[in-house]
């Protein structure tokens, strides 16, 4: 039994050419990335023209109000890819993905509140204006740096990424799994939405921000802006997708899946379960973070209400209804639910919540797989 | 803990991996691989083990015997860090301390277990399953870029020769059959690469002809590496076996051949119902 002799010749070289091969592999086996991925494409090219271009009174003019709503599902989209990796491959289902979410978009909306200057009501040149309206003297120590847009993207990144780093450590180091992690993660997120609620603070309280003026110094309400920020949207969505293919193509992401699926025996073949398990959970916030941020400058508007333990649950919801564990069923399932939801809450108000339960009960029962799962089964069949 | 000890700690771990994160192993310069000594394992009051003391030579094949609730399992679990003794010592050669260190740690220092039910990643093929036991860098971020070497494939082939599913390489391993999941899980253990294999009942669940196989495989392993058997089959017992230890309420009661521990009249007592 010499031979079964392990030399792991782990190549560092030419590390680039190795990471765009493996993606290049693993994307021309995914169909379905491949459909998402189009579809992006169209939406980028088509979107803008028929914005900008196609005169108001042409029938085929989309509307400001509909490249809002579809950057806005854009966003969503992307926050159920993060919840999809971290539920779909590594088996934790997180309840609280909306806390990280509206980190970034707090983040994000702290740069826009900056930015606003002497145009506030209260023409205060420093402080926001509820600031001048809750009686502070001067800006609080956590908002400084803020004004720079460079600092306020690196704030995006880590303050959900750190969050979800040292709850990861501290959780997944304890080894709490299953169905208390997911009653910890809604705490955490109901938790720092009562936080965000209280005016001392130094967040708006329940008024959260609004009245952006500008982004970058590009107006928020100029049409182009709009498309700027949409196109934005699709493009971190493209390549926040093709990073998580190519994670779960990886090595380490059979090691997560190996996770979710036997934990105790990946530990037992010398995987440090716990490491894994705070890396793809950071990673995963990170993304959240990043979809607030690019959600709060389209609907312009944060507050607290965000932080909603429903809302957690209702990315859950996005994800098990377009399929778990496909990735671009996450997005399929983002986009078709809250299309209905802005459907029902317009024609039929106080049944959305439960058409939303029943959508979930139908899904879990009938569609283990999602909505994605469906057309893979036919394509079987047929 | 003190920062200066934490520091040494960590001194220790990093000074027992070489560059590409493989630990160098055990130090067996006395022939002495496992180191058992007084350990004790209560769970509410009940003394799983009882200061059980055992002594693993260096490429010894050793079976463990001993009826139901003897405490085979949980010494497993103690060796791989599973379950914390309250008191005692584990030593893996000279200088590594097993109660010191997690199960992860325990598996990268080269202790390898099957488990009685076998447990393969079902989801995974065949193939990925034993690119994921493979010894080498654990750690996140070598993962993500990791891609096999030709001598790695080459190693991956063989163990798929050995256990015999050459064949179903790409197969998912949730439809392997329970023989063939016991040998995928052997073959797992193989790529470990580990200088102590810890096997729990082989040969549950396999057609006479299985068991034969396994027989050849682990008395062929032995020698090299060390390996500790534990297995209800006494005729598969009697086929591999040198020496035999039986354990009984979480202790020693005999140790030898299997000849002299089938004639002790205290194993035959508690052991074989005689």
């Amino acid at each position: 039994m010499t031979a079964i002799v392990n030399n792991p010749s782990v190549s560092l070289l030419s590390d680039d050419a190795h990471a765009r091969s493996r993606l290049w592999q693993a994307m021309s086996t995914d169909r379905g990335g491949q459909v998402l991925l189009s579809l992006l494409l169209l939406l980028a090219l088509a979107v803008p023209i028929l914005h900008l271009v196609v005169p108001d009174s042409s029938a085929l003019h989309i509307s400001s109000y509909t490249v809002t709503l579809l950057g806005k599902y854009l966003c969503y989209g992307l926050l159920a890819i993060a919840v999809d990796l971290i539920w779909g491959y590594c088996g934790i289902l997180s309840l609280g993905h909306a806390a990280f979410f509206s980190l970034g978009g707090y983040a994000m909306g702290m740069y826009l509140m900056r930015q606003i200057g002497t145009r506030g009501v209260y023409g205060d040149p420093l402080l926001p204006d509820f600031m001048v309206f809750l009686n502070y003297k001067e800006l609080p120590w956590f908002w400084h740096g803020f004004d720079m847009f460079w600092f306020a993207m690196i704030m995006v990144v880590l303050a959900p990424g750190i969050l979800a780093y040292l709850f990861g450590w501290l959780a997944f180091r304890s080894r709490v799994t299953g169905v208390y992690l997911s009653i910890i993660t809604q705490a955490l997120t109901y938790a720092l939405m009562l936080a965000f609620f209280r005016n001392d603070m130094g967040f708006g309280g329940n008024n959260g921000f609004t009245d952006f003026k500008d982004l970058l110094g590009f107006a928020l309400n100029k049409p182009t802006t709009r498309i700027g920020l949409f196109l934005c949207t699709v493009f971190i969505l493209a390549v926040a997708y093709l990073a998580c293919r190519y994670i779960v193509a990886s090595r380490a992401g059979r090691v997560v899946t190996a996770i979710r699926d036997a934990e105790s025996r990946t530990r037992f073949i010398g995987y440090r379960v716990e490491s894994y398990k705070v890396w793809v959970f950071a990673f995963s916030a990170i993304l959240a973070g990043l979809a607030g941020a690019l959600y709060v400058p389209q609907v312009g508007i944060i507050n607290p209400s965000e932080f909603a333990p429903i809302n957690s649950i209702e990315v859950v919801i996005w994800v098990a209804v377009g399929g778990r564990g496909t990735l671009y069923g996450a997005v399929a399932g983002a986009v078709l639910v809250n299309y209905a939801k802005t459907y029902f809450t317009a024609a039929l108000p106080e049944f959305w919540l439960y058409a939303l339960g029943a959508l979930f009960i139908l899904a879990t029962l009938f569609l283990p797989r999602g909505l994605v799962g469906l057309l893979d089964k036919e394509k079987v069949q047929a | 803990m003190s920062a200066v000890a934490l520091l040494k700690n960590q001194m220790q771990r990093w000074s027992r991996r070489d560059a590409q994160g493989r630990s160098f192993g055990p130090d067996i310069s006395h022939q002495t691989i496992l180191y058992l000594e007084d350990i004790t394992v209560s769970f509410d009051g009940f003394k799983a083990l009882n200061a059980l003391t055992l002594y693993i030579n260096v490429g010894e094949l050793r079976c463990i015997i001993g009826p139901n609730g003897a405490g085979k399992t949980t010494m497993m679990d103690v060796i791989t860090g599973k379950t914390r003794p309250d008191s005692g010592s584990a030593w893996f050669g000279q200088t590594i301390n097993l109660l010191e260190m997690n199960e992860p740690e325990i598996a990268q220092a080269g202790i390898g277990r099957k488990f009685q039910k076998p447990t393969v990643f079902e989801q995974h093929s065949v193939f990925e399953n034993l690119e994921l036991a493979m010894s080498g860098r654990k750690s996140v971020w070598p993962n993500l870029h990791a891609r096999l070497s030709a001598q790695q494939r080459e190693n991956i082939d063989r163990v798929l020769e050995t256990i015999g599913l050459q064949g179903h390489r790409q197969r998912r391993a949730g439809a392997l059959s329970h023989g063939q999941k016991q040998w995928l899980e052997i073959g797992m253990l193989l790529m470990q690469d580990p200088q102590l294999l810890l096997v729990d009942e082989p040969v549950a669940g396999m057609t006479p002809q299985e068991t034969e196989r396994t027989a050849e495989l682990l008395t062929s392993l032995a020698g090299e590496r060390s390996v500790v058997v534990v297995e209800h089959d006494m005729v598969f017992v009697r086929s591999i076996a040198k020496t035999v230890t039986v354990l009984h309420e979480g202790s020693v009661l005999a140790e030898g051949s299997m000849d002299e521990v089938q004639n002790n009249p205290k194993v035959k007592e508690v052991y074989l119902g005689e």
